[in-house]
């Protein structure tokens, strides 16, 4: 280990991942950037959502078959799903206070949030390339 | 004051949520967890209604059929509302966020009732497009 007082680290570099957080507030500010995107793609599927009111089957398979809808829908669940996984976390590590009770719920609460994201997709790209 | 025993001093208390009438900007921010969560679990119909589009004619006319029948109707009532709710202050809180500003008491109801009644028009809207359609 070198001696901190004569290594070329700058004191901010040695003192960085020292703190209990680990990481700084990127995952806050991230969390919100990604928030403003979802309002954005709330409103246009609000609208894709609308469009199908009183659809029939095929008006719906129709719809998933073209582009913008189906990059749309996907882009949608994604952010949807990041923000719900994340959401509940918030409120998991606020509720929770066991160490292992609240690893377990954000566990399965992630895993949950990324096998819905995927059957959901996989839906919909079923439909886009499907006969 | 120093005479008297120390669990006999009137102490101030801190105010209990089962006797503590929220103020409306703690209304205002439980409501958004509440309706978050809610919102949670009407992902699950979203993915529903999607693989039911994928799997066929029949499987899509059961989930489309469970939404149009009143407690569906009921339910996607409570999901836009919940919905436009949690999208007008989640705006807020991006507002508060990012610009700092906004924060003082009387701002801070104000920005509330805006909230409240974005979300309301917002949903009236919705559901008359929904019938208009």
């Amino acid at each position: 280990m070198a001696n901190p007082t004569n290594s070329f680290r700058t004191p901010l570099g040695r003192a960085r991942g020292l703190g209990s957080a680990k990481l700084g507030a990127q995952h806050w500010l991230a969390y919100r950037v990604a928030s403003a995107g979802l309002a954005v793609l709330t409103v246009l599927f609000v609208i894709l959502v609308l469009s199908l009111i009183g659809a029939s089957y095929e008006e719906v398979v129709a719809t998933f078959k073209k582009p913008c809808p189906v990059i749309l829908t996907i882009l949608f669940l994604g952010a949807t799903f990041h923000h719900a996984a994340y959401g509940l976390q918030e409120v998991f590590e606020d509720y929770l206070h066991g160490k292992l009770s609240k690893l377990v719920a954000i566990g399965l609460t992630k895993a949950a949030a990324l096998v819905l994201f995927l059957l959901a997709s996989f839906a919909v790209l079923k439909i886009a390339f499907g006969a | 004051m120093t005479d008297t025993p120390a669990a006999k001093r009137q102490r101030p208390l801190s105010p209990h949520l089962q006797v503590y009438r929220l103020p409306l900007p703690a209304l205002t921010s439980i409501t958004h967890r509440i309706t978050g969560i809610g919102l949670c679990v009407g992902t699950l119909l979203l993915v529903w209604w999607l693989v039911a589009a994928a799997a066929g004619p029949e499987a899509y006319a059961t989930a489309a059929g469970f939404i149009a029948s009143p407690i569906g109707l009921i339910l996607m009532f409570g999901w836009s509302a919940a919905l436009w709710y949690h999208f007008f202050n989640g705006l807020r809180h991006l507002a508060w966020d990012f610009s700092a500003k906004m924060l003082s008491l009387q701002q801070s109801y104000s920005s509330a009732n805006l909230v409240i009644g974005a979300s309301i028009g917002a949903t009236i809207v919705t559901w008359v497009l929904v019938f208009a359609l």
